[in-house]
């Protein structure tokens, strides 16, 4: 294969061109290429690249890849910033210009939007090693399928010579005057090795502009990146060392030696990795129309709306407050639900932290027969308390004639809230009881219907019924709101209310 | 169906009927669950969700997914947006269409994670670098923040340019009926995309250029854009305005404390009326100032230090007085305590 591209190149020497201007064309461009580059301005005749720039070298074989595949009209170029930041001047192909450092972040959505096309990213070394160094990671250990070409002179050389991540110990650069020092920058970042660490990619490979030999070895690696993106084969990267004459300070053929004899025996030339991936592809999702989607939420929520009841409030603040886990905000979202399906309007608002042990969970219902205005109960009618800390915290607040339904066997004794009437339930008692100690809340849910007849028991059981996927829970949950209620029934009956002041409403 | 849906779910349901396909995000406390929704939703029907390694690379997925002409967005709060900044200068400046969501928290710096409405320069007056406008719509409810996330969408390829749905820890977690109907949502046809097809080919996104007059003209044409969406896209919600003595104004969750406190007042024989402004950029000056007219004086309440009421002051010219109120770290005025602003404004009439 690499002996049929060198002879057509040959075949292309052999055979010069006469133009009208009486030059010779001995070398014909990249079909690739723009023939005119319109976009760069005047000079439409020339690159922007100084003489023995390794820029122009890198887009010929790039360019002259594509064409060869021959899937210019699928291709699409991401340029980054730096001295290639104007490729789309030259390469006759979709481009897309992006901020400095995010080329890989850019062409994988590209390339996810646009599976079956090629998407390369073309960057240098301050772009890709510096800036840019979470993006190429990221990309590369994602496997996207896309190839980068990463161009490394060891120098910022757009913004006039300042030290890059590759910048050699010892180099001299404007920002690195008295020469690279390791105490101070760092040794210079190994990107092609750094990748190779990672599962995903399929193809890292290391290559130099440095002479004819290399250049061809370039060639081949180029190209080949290109065709594993063709066939699907997953991240592939070749990294580029390339001459910058005129940051360097040295004339083409110099920098070109210097290549030879400093850089590569820094940057080491290789295959770093040239294999399959495996990519394991399970827990695929199920593919819906959104229309199935919808459909699926509608039977989720499951049947209409009950038939309008009466309720004795026009709105209704409830407060709920006890630790997390002790299902807290959950008893709140149950209210809220069964409130929408007795065709009230309702919000549910939590209070909401960080995720750590021992937080305390309090949580807003509004239930109305009107748009709501502010969720945010600041007034409750009813403070639903499961624990000490959130009666004492929370019962001031308790509007006049208010209801608490207190957790717990009885208010302690220095405790007085002459606003409201205060109900005690031992709620976690009568769950541990029934059979587990997670359905405290249900106990409590069943103790608030029951004191306050704010919502209907049977509409709880329904969204009851349409959460609890285990027929064992539910059962419990029965219990539970049933044990809520009769605990009620039977402390109202036996005058066990802690304040019966509080009755007249 | 009206379902019961949290606030940061239903931004992913409106972006699903929207046609968005694409998601590119980071997780963040209070926003977290727009991403989580997506990355639950987005998969079955047939898009794309991609956790990424920080706000930076998200908003530069948006920007290539964007490129490629699909339906985008991505989703975070405060020191995301922060970071995400240069990235929406960028797609402003390329004329990219995607969607942003902000769930606001308490500032600057890692501040905390409870509600504040302090990102409104941010996203109003354009936090990133450069001549550029975010069009930024403001929900208030659960409903809201599905509804207007389809706005949005429609606004960005409108305008071709980012759109913003900024919002607030409170909207973005309560949980409120959700009224979700299937409908067919087109997007329009992106003949600017690059797509790796013949006929997007010559297509170039980019926001360079270098000769001056050339970036002179290219930001003339983005005034001039910006100048249609200042006359056709303005949005308000007013209540009991027409015989206010006092206007109040506040958007998201502040216009639901307020809208209580307004029917307090009013049980008191407080002329006080809510203007809520939807769009916040354009924001409704003229509709604000003709209400304004009406009532004696204006109270804007805001979770900040005052940052819309400069957009208040601006639209009313010194024609009526402005007072402002605001809570900021995270705390949420009580509708008491709108209510007793309210009578300090305007004492009751006896």
């Amino acid at each position: 294969m690499s002996e049929n591209n060198v002879i057509q190149i040959t075949e292309t020497l052999d055979k010069p061109k006469a133009t009208t201007d009486g030059y010779e064309i001995v070398h014909s461009k990249s079909q690739l290429f723009y023939p005119e580059y319109e976009r760069k301005g005047e000079l439409k005749h020339q690159t922007h690249y100084c003489p023995g720039c390794g820029h122009g070298v890198a887009h010929k074989l790039i360019a002259e890849a594509l064409e060869d595949l021959g899937v210019q009209d699928q291709t699409i170029l991401v340029s980054p910033v730096g001295c290639s930041v104007f490729a789309y001047y030259y390469f006759d192909v979709g481009n897309v210009q992006v901020a400095h450092g995010r080329a890989p972040a850019a062409a994988t959505a590209l390339k996810r939007a646009c599976p079956d096309k090629i998407v390369l990213a073309y960057q240098g070394d301050g772009d890709l090693a510096a800036i840019g160094t979470a993006e190429i990671v990221h990309a590369a250990n994602r496997g996207e399928k896309i190839s980068v070409f990463f161009v490394n002179n060891a120098i910022y050389g757009m913004t006039g010579g300042q030290m890059a991540p590759t910048t050699l110990v010892g180099q001299k650069s404007t920002t690195s005057p008295w020469g690279r020092r390791p105490v101070n920058e760092g040794f210079p970042l190994h990107m092609a090795e750094m990748l190779a660490t990672l599962e995903a990619p399929v193809y890292i490979e290391r290559v130099a502009l440095s002479d004819n030999k290399n250049i061809m070895k370039a060639r081949r690696a180029v190209r080949k990146a290109l065709e594993l993106q063709r066939d699907g084969a997953g991240f592939t990267f070749v990294e580029i060392l390339s001459p910058c004459p005129t940051i360097w300070g040295k004339d083409p053929v110099e920098a070109r030696k210097w290549i030879a004899e400093k850089m590569i025996p820094n940057f080491p030339l290789n295959v770093f990795r040239d294999r399959k991936v495996e990519v394991p592809n399970n827990n695929i999702p199920p593919h819906k129309t959104v229309a199935e989607l919808i459909e699926g939420e509608k039977r989720a929520v499951g049947d209409a709306e009950l038939p309008l009841r009466h309720h004795h409030f026009r709105e209704l603040g409830i407060k709920i407050a006890g630790f997390g886990g002790q299902g807290v905000l959950l008893l709140g979202q149950l209210l809220a639900e069964m409130g929408m399906r007795e065709g009230l309007e309702v919000s549910w608002l939590p209070s909401y932290g960080p995720e750590m042990r021992s937080g305390s969970a309090h949580c807003h219902v509004c239930l109305s027969k009107d748009r709501i205005g502010s969720p945010l109960v600041s007034r409750p009618q009813v403070l639903v308390a499961f624990n000490e800390i959130s009666l004492r915290k929370f019962a001031a607040e308790v509007a006049p004639g208010g209801t608490i339904i207190y957790g717990r066997e009885a208010l302690p004794d220095d405790l007085s809230i002459p606003q409201a009437q205060v109900v005690c339930i031992p709620a976690s008692e009568i769950a541990d009881k029934l059979g587990s100690a997670k359905v405290a809340n249900v106990v409590m849910m069943g103790a608030l219907l029951e004191e306050t007849e704010c919502l209907s028991p049977a509409t709880a059981m329904q969204v009851l019924e349409k959460k609890v996927k285990n027929p064992v829970m539910l059962e419990l949950d029965r219990k539970a709101l049933a044990a809520g209620r009769i605990y009620i029934d039977h402390t109202v009956a036996i005058g066990a209310v802690t304040q019966a002041d509080g009755f007249a409403q | 169906m009206r379902q019961l849906c949290k606030g940061n779910v239903a931004v992913i349901k409106g972006a699903v009927l929207a046609g968005c396909r694409a998601y590119y995000g980071y997780p963040i406390t209070p926003a977290s669950e727009v991403a989580e929704a997506a990355a639950l939703y987005f998969p079955e029907v047939g898009g794309t969700f991609v956790q990424a390694e920080s706000e930076t690379a998200s908003i530069n997925m948006v920007y290539g997914a964007a490129s490629a002409g699909v339906r985008v967005m991505t989703a975070s709060s405060g020191p995301g947006l922060s970071l995400m900044q240069e990235g929406i200068s960028y797609l402003a400046g390329a004329e990219l269409p995607c969607v942003i969501v902000d769930v606001m928290r308490g500032g600057p710096g890692l501040g905390n994670i409870a509600p504040e409405q302090s990102d409104y320069f941010a996203m109003i007056k354009g936090g990133g670098h450069g001549n550029y406008r975010n069009l930024v719509v403001a929900p208030a409810s659960v409903q809201e923040m599905a509804d207007l996330t389809i706005l949005a969408f429609e606004l960005a390829d409108k305008y071709r340019n980012p759109a913003i749905v900024l919002t607030d820890g409170f909207v973005g977690q309560m949980m409120e009926p959700l009224d979700l109907e299937y409908r067919e949502i087109l997007a329009p046809e992106k003949p600017w995309a690059v797509k790796g097809t013949a006929e997007t080919r010559k297509n170039m996104i980019s926001s360079i250029f270098l000769e001056p007059d050339d970036l002179e003209e290219h930001q003339r044409l983005m005034e001039a854009k910006y100048i249609r969406a200042q006359q056709a896209e303005t949005r308000w919600e007013e209540y009991l305005t027409d015989d206010a003595d006092l206007l109040v104004v506040g958007y998201g969750i502040v216009s639901r404390v307020l809208r209580s406190a307004v029917d307090e007042a009013r049980k008191q024989g407080i002329k006080v009326g809510l203007f809520r402004p939807i769009s916040l950029w354009p924001f409704p000056s003229k509709a604000l100032l003709a209400t304004a007219l009406r009532s004696e004086k204006v109270l804007v309440v805001e979770l900040s230090n005052g940052q819309m009421v400069e957009d208040v002051r601006l639209a009313l010219e010194g024609k009526r007085p402005v007072e402002f109120y605001g809570r900021v770290g995270g705390n949420v005025p009580a509708v008491e305590e709108l209510l007793a602003k309210i009578e300090e404004q305007m004492p009751a009439a006896v």
